[in-house]
């Protein structure tokens, strides 16, 4: 008797485990299809946790890169439903290009020689800057140059806490985390300063709901940063993104996306960068 | 055969070859990076050595109040994920608690946090370990050196756990060769470890695999001696019995 109850529960497990297995063969299988592929879809890498450029919600998913990369696979004919969204990972960004496992890659991705080394870049398609976000009530922060008496926060590894360390800020206490909203809690209870990176990313978060009025931006303009769409070196699809780009611009789309994502936190936004004009 | 160019050929053309090969080398101290991991590693092998061993004294000894001490801190500590141990030194105990540990700027902090988070979570395995090793010794051991009026302090200290540590010191091996992976860790608050600099060249230089090979080898480097030492002292210190 115990033993027929044995086996029919490990039955039923098995059969629960079959279930979520085929389920699991068939997600894969179309993130498996390779791209440009007969499956007619497109696959985008974007990343998954930026609010504002690129965030995954149970929604779905929203942000300035993801709008900008709807755009132009519409233009490259692929309607919303035919995308493919992937993480990219700022480290993983070339290898998923050279292993083609996307199309085309829009995550914050600065356009910079290193990078133009093993990828190609259409755009830029945005101007951002580094800057800093502080408490709304902080109004100790000035210019760059004040940073460094105080404690600055960015993501491990990231340019922008280099380009503190390196120049910016040299003598700042510097804390780096694995992501910004680490440094967030940090920055609200004061045991941060000021957090650090592009001014869109900070823009993106400071436009959250939980946030809203309590963190605003310093306007420092401290760096250039060109986001570029990678796409595989070489690759025949970066004239037509390129294009696609250009009417996004003309047509006003652009101009719309940027005030759905950014225009809550007070973000002076660059005007659209001219195809190619890769500011330093 | 082709003709050996002149040394000073051959010195130009390893130059050239090097900058071909590993120019994204340039400018980055590989080597401060490693020796920060080896401090790590060192410092909380040292913390881990005492703190492990009152650990497994504890959860040996006849007090019941410290056997369960020692019983709970082992097997709530090994159980949770070293990245939640070492942010939670930062985010909770620094940036919440304003504890620093005597220091006042973010990487001394920081260092002092991640060898207090890495040896609080290595005490439990070299605990583990080493009471292992204690159970190799026999009990008649123990029992002999009680009837003879020994404390339990002293039958520990002269008795069992001499030979214990020679017997585990194979266990404490392994322990030791995670810890100095495990230093990677203290790369979420921030220190300016191994795979710190590991994360900040990938982001730099766009060559993932290139340079991951070389901190990859760089922790072979570090590890395969110490497997390779300590498994030779452990054969010649082991217990004949």
């Amino acid at each position: 008797m115990k033993l027929r109850k044995v086996t029919a529960a490990s039955a039923a497990v098995l059969a629960l485990a079959l279930a979520a297995t085929a389920c699991g063969s068939d997600n894969d299988k179309d993130s498996g299809s390779s791209p440009s592929g007969g499956s007619k879809k497109i696959t985008i890498g974007i990343k998954f946790d930026q609010p504002g450029i690129g965030q995954k919600t149970p929604q779905g998913y929203a942000g300035f890169d993801v709008d900008v990369a709807t755009y132009v696979a519409k233009k490259l004919g692929y309607s919303a439903n035919q995308i493919q969204w992937k993480e990219s990972k700022s480290a993983d960004r070339e290898t998923m290009l050279q292993r083609g496992d996307v199309d085309f890659i829009a995550a914050s991705y600065s356009i910079t020689p290193e990078r133009e080394k093993s990828v190609d870049f259409a755009g830029p398609y945005l101007l951002a800057h580094q800057d800093v976000l502080v408490r709304a009530d902080d109004n100790s922060i000035k210019s760059p140059s004040d940073l460094n008496s105080k404690k600055l926060c960015s993501v491990t590894g990231s340019t922008s806490a280099q380009n503190v360390k390196d120049k910016l800020a040299p003598k700042a206490n510097l804390q780096q985390y694995p992501t910004y909203s680490a440094c967030l809690t940090g920055l609200q209870n004061g045991a941060i300063d000021a957090l650090t990176t592009d001014d869109s990313i900070l823009a993106g978060y400071a436009a959250q709901s939980q946030f809203k009025g309590k963190f605003k931006l310093g306007g420092f303009k401290m760096t250039n940063e060109n986001y570029g769409i990678g796409v595989k070196k070489g690759s025949d699809l970066k004239a037509k993104i390129n294009t696609a780009l250009e009417d996004m611009v003309s047509d006003g789309s652009w101009k719309a996306a940027v005030e759905k994502n950014f225009g809550p936190a007070n973000y002076k936004n660059e005007p659209a960068p001219k195809i190619g004009d890769v500011k330093s | 055969m082709r003709r050996l160019p002149g040394r000073r050929t051959w010195a130009s053309l390893h130059a050239e070859a090097r900058e071909i090969v590993f120019d994204f080398l340039e400018g980055y101290d590989l080597l401060g990076a490693f020796w920060t991991t080896v401090q790590l590693t060192l410092l909380a092998a040292a913390g881990s050595l005492v703190w492990g061993t009152l650990l497994a004294a504890m959860r040996v000894g006849p007090v019941p109040l410290m056997r369960g001490f020692g019983t709970a801190y082992v097997n709530i500590v090994r159980n949770i994920p070293l990245t939640v141990i070492i942010l939670f030194t930062s985010l909770g105990l620094n940036q919440t608690l304003s504890i620093s540990l005597g220091a006042d700027d973010f990487k001394t902090i920081n260092f002092r946090l991640a060898v207090l988070g890495l040896t609080a979570y290595t005490s439990a395995f070299v605990c583990e370990a080493l009471r292992a090793g204690i159970n190799t010794v026999p009990v008649g051991q123990a029992e002999a050196a009680r009837a003879i009026g020994l404390s339990f302090t002293q039958v520990l200290r002269l008795v069992v756990l001499p030979q214990a540590f020679r017997s585990a010191v194979g266990p404490l091996t392994n322990v030791l060769i995670a810890l100095t992976k495990n230093t990677t860790v203290a790369a979420a608050i921030g220190v300016a470890e191994a795979a710190t600099l590991m994360k900040t060249m990938v982001e730099k230089e766009a060559q993932l695999i290139p340079i991951a090979s070389i901190f990859a080898l760089g922790f072979v480097i570090l590890t395969l001696p110490t497997g390779l030492i300590l498994g030779w002292v452990g054969k010649k210190v082991a217990v004949k019995r």
